[in-house]
């Protein structure tokens, strides 16, 4: 539901970038990565109208598209929250019980893994190692990063950002 | 060029497959995802072999043949990696054969016998099972689904329509439309080309049966059956008969012994799209409508062009099918003639298509006042249904379609076929617009199995441009063209499945690479012993224009047989 206000709210300048990066790269054989790549920058994920207009500019079937935006981690289909968890279960992290991370967040926000919170606060993300596997469990908000996490330091650090994101409105 | 399988030494051609070089010799290699030229991918890797001298085992569907190879089929090893890789396959796959729409005709259950396969030794967490049964003509089970995307390949490769993908990675990966949203919320025009080449139940058509069983239990109503031409060179196979082996005759007193009041031939009402629409044809001629003109007859093709080219439907001759003409003809016409109230009445049409179903329940086909069709069940169903009541088609005696619909011409018969439909409407034509009558009935020019057909017909003097498609991936070329106002013909007729309506996805399953053209000819066997063989001969169709319809195109024809088209793309879009 939320998405589509959100598309109302932002849709002529987006649509508007969306339309320049498909024409940048439509008669480009092998562009479709790249295309969705950057419409993905700009839109912070890659709801169904954007991929429809890929397809139809490029002349490549949705299906197809949407069988590539749905393979690659990296794409995005909704829309990421205000404050983007991503919690690392690379294997250091995963011994170092990441689960147990995932689970907490899961049980604060209310949402699983994967989804948004419905005001749009918050997503939840399971990501691959990010490097850091001697400080793990690791967390990023945002470009934030969060180290040696356990289940009482998300809980202090997710409760104060519901305050802020209450508080700024 | 030389290469020996199992010490055998054997004969092949370069570019062949090891496959297709162990299936020349007579050796059986199990193969599942693989598609003869049109799926060649090696995703299930059960036809994998051992080649001398290569590091790994080899899938033999996409391995090419090399002078001197030496090719093991059978080792223990190559059963070993086999039967592991069957059992992987099984692990995912739900234990409901014995009550499952495929039971006897899976793919994957006659591998597991083949490889004696008695247990599966993986243990873990089954897929999450999706069904989506919004459509009215094609069910997916995702649970059923091996991933082996031969549905992929046929939706996009031999019908251009790409309705389906593998969406989402690894274990997670489903075959669906994008946004894994219901087929009917895709370009999906129906046509289950994909049931057919399903190896397991994960793809099926919608069934009919139980509503059909209910109709003819039920005293109070009057049922009517008709049969599309292709179920006749069909059906026999189900029971054992050589593929295109007519048993019409036989087909008619099963479906008596079924308890059908009546049973009709839809053959008949291809006659009567005939008379409608080659005078459409001749009046779009004579006072400059939109040409070319083309077929209407073929449901999946129909929603094909209202989701890819709506802006083209206006060439789209606007007569309704025959199975649409002929419910609409029994509940007005016939319910009079006979004495029985319409809404007594319930249509049920055989037909080779799953497209059918959702032709029939589309909105707009009620013109009567009453659904002019009210189930409609593929050849498969049909085959299915007899057995169930202990019907054995073979045994069965032989007997005429019921009147007054009951003999349809030749080309009638001949709509089940690829240019069959042009052929029955050259015949008419002719002798429409010239008034004489035409000597060599049989157009040889439209009657082979090239993907596009063209003729040039000499009509009284008037040179008729004609093309013949089938396969809905051969028509886009021809449609861009007609957009660009550059095309060359006045007629065209498109049928969706390859082969035509006989190789519709309603019809027996059949891994025989012949099977389009032996019940092709089938149908031309019937169109030959048939008495009339021209449309307008037909005599319960002159009746039929004296008695009720006044004359072809006129008010009545118009309200009844005649239809309308929609922008399907737009439907289904505004979703988002």
């Amino acid at each position: 539901m939320l998405v589509s206000v959100q598309q109302i709210e932002i849709g002529q300048e987006q649509s508007q970038r969306v339309e320049e990066i498909i024409e940048a790269y439509k008669h480009k054989p092998g562009a479709l990565i790249p295309v969705l790549h950057e419409i993905q920058n700009v839109l912070g994920h890659l709801p169904m109208w954007a991929q429809q207009r890929v397809s139809d500019a490029m002349k490549i079937p949705l299906s197809e598209v949407n069988s590539i935006v749905s393979f690659y981690a990296l794409f995005s289909e909704k829309p990421k929250g205000k404050y983007s968890i991503g919690v690392c279960k690379g294997t250091a992290c995963y011994v170092r019980g990441a689960d147990k991370i995932i689970e907490q967040l899961q049980e604060l926000l209310g949402i699983e893994a994967g989804d948004t919170t419905p005001d749009g606060n918050f997503s939840i993300e399971v990501v691959r190692c990010i490097g850091a596997c001697g400080l793990g469990p690791v967390v990023t908000i945002n470009d934030t990063v969060y180290t040696r996490m356990k289940a009482d330091k998300v809980k202090a650090v997710i409760t104060s950002l519901i305050k802020q994101a209450e508080g700024g409105g | 060029m030389q290469i020996k399988i199992n010490g055998i030494k054997v004969e092949v051609q370069p570019h062949m497959t090891i496959l297709q070089a162990a299936r020349k010799a007579g050796i059986d290699i199990p193969a599942l995802c693989s598609m003869e030229g049109i799926h060649e991918i090696g995703s299930c890797r059960i036809c994998v072999v051992e080649v001398k001298g290569a590091r790994t085992l080899m899938p033999a569907c996409i391995t090419r043949v090399e002078e001197g190879m030496e090719v093991f089929t059978h080792t223990a090893k190559v059963r070993r990696a086999r039967k592991t890789i069957l059992e992987l396959i099984l692990s995912d796959h739900p234990e409901e054969c014995l009550i499952c729409a495929k039971n006897n005709q899976c793919e994957l259950q006659k591998l597991a016998m083949q490889m004696n396969v008695q247990r599966v030794r993986y243990e873990g967490e089954y897929s999450p099972r999706i069904i989506d049964d919004e459509s009215p003509a094609v069910v997916r089970d995702s649970a059923k689904c091996i991933l082996c995307r031969r549905c992929v390949m046929v939706c996009s490769q031999i019908q251009g329509v790409n309705a389906i993908a593998p969406i989402g990675r690894g274990s997670r990966t489903i075959i669906a439309p994008a946004g894994r949203e219901s087929i009917m919320n895709s370009p999906c025009v129906q046509c289950g080309q994909c049931v057919n080449v399903c190896p397991t139940g994960a793809l099926t058509e919608k069934s009919h049966a139980a509503r059909v069983w209910e109709a003819l239990e039920d005293p109070g109503l009057y049922t009517v059956v008709q049969t599309a031409p292709a179920v006749r060179v069909a059906i026999g196979e189900m029971f054992g008969l050589d593929p295109g082996t007519p048993v019409t005759g036989k087909m008619v007193s099963a479906l008596k012994r079924l308890g059908f009041d009546r049973v009709f031939d839809t053959n008949f009402s291809a006659d009567l799209t005939i008379m409608e629409e080659v005078s459409e044809l001749i009046q779009r001629i004579n006072e400059g409508g939109q040409l070319p003109m083309i077929t209407s007859c073929s449901p999946g093709w129909i929603n094909y062009l209202e989701y890819f080219f709506p802006h083209l439907t206006g060439h789209l001759s606007t007569c309704k099918s025959p199975q649409q003409m002929f419910g609409a003809i029994i509940k007005t016409y016939y319910a009079e003639k006979a004495g029985i109230p319409a809404d007594r009445i319930f249509t049920v049409s055989v037909m080779p298509c799953t497209a059918k179903k959702y032709e029939s329940q589309r909105p707009e086909m009620h013109s009567s006042g009453y659904r002019d069709v009210d189930a409609v069940l593929t050849t498969r169903e049909l085959g299915a249904m007899l057995k169930e009541a202990g019907i054995d088609l073979l045994s069965s005696s032989e007997q005429s379609f019921d009147e007054p619909f009951g003999p349809g011409s030749g080309a009638g018969a001949i709509f089940g076929n690829t240019g069959g439909v042009m052929e029955a409407a050259l015949r008419t034509a002719y002798e429409m617009i010239t008034g004489e009558e035409l000597k060599n009935l049989e157009f040889h020019q439209v009657r082979n199995l090239d993907q596009v057909k063209e003729a040039s017909v000499d009509i009284g003097g008037m040179q008729l441009s004609v093309a013949v498609v089938h396969g809905l991936g051969n028509i886009k070329e021809i449609l861009e063209e007609i957009g660009q106002g550059k095309s060359p013909y006045h007629f065209i007729e498109v049928m969706c499945c390859p082969g035509g309506c006989i190789g519709g996805g309603g019809q027996p399953l059949s891994k025989d690479p012949e099977i389009r053209q032996k019940r092709i000819a089938g149908l031309y066997m019937e169109d030959q012993n048939l008495p009339v063989r021209k449309s307008h001969e037909n005599p319960v169709i002159k009746q039929l224009y004296r008695e009720f319809l006044g004359r072809p195109l006129g008010q009545k024809s118009h309200e009844l047989l005649h239809t309308r088209y929609q922008n399907r793309r737009e439907l289904i879009h505004s979703a988002y």
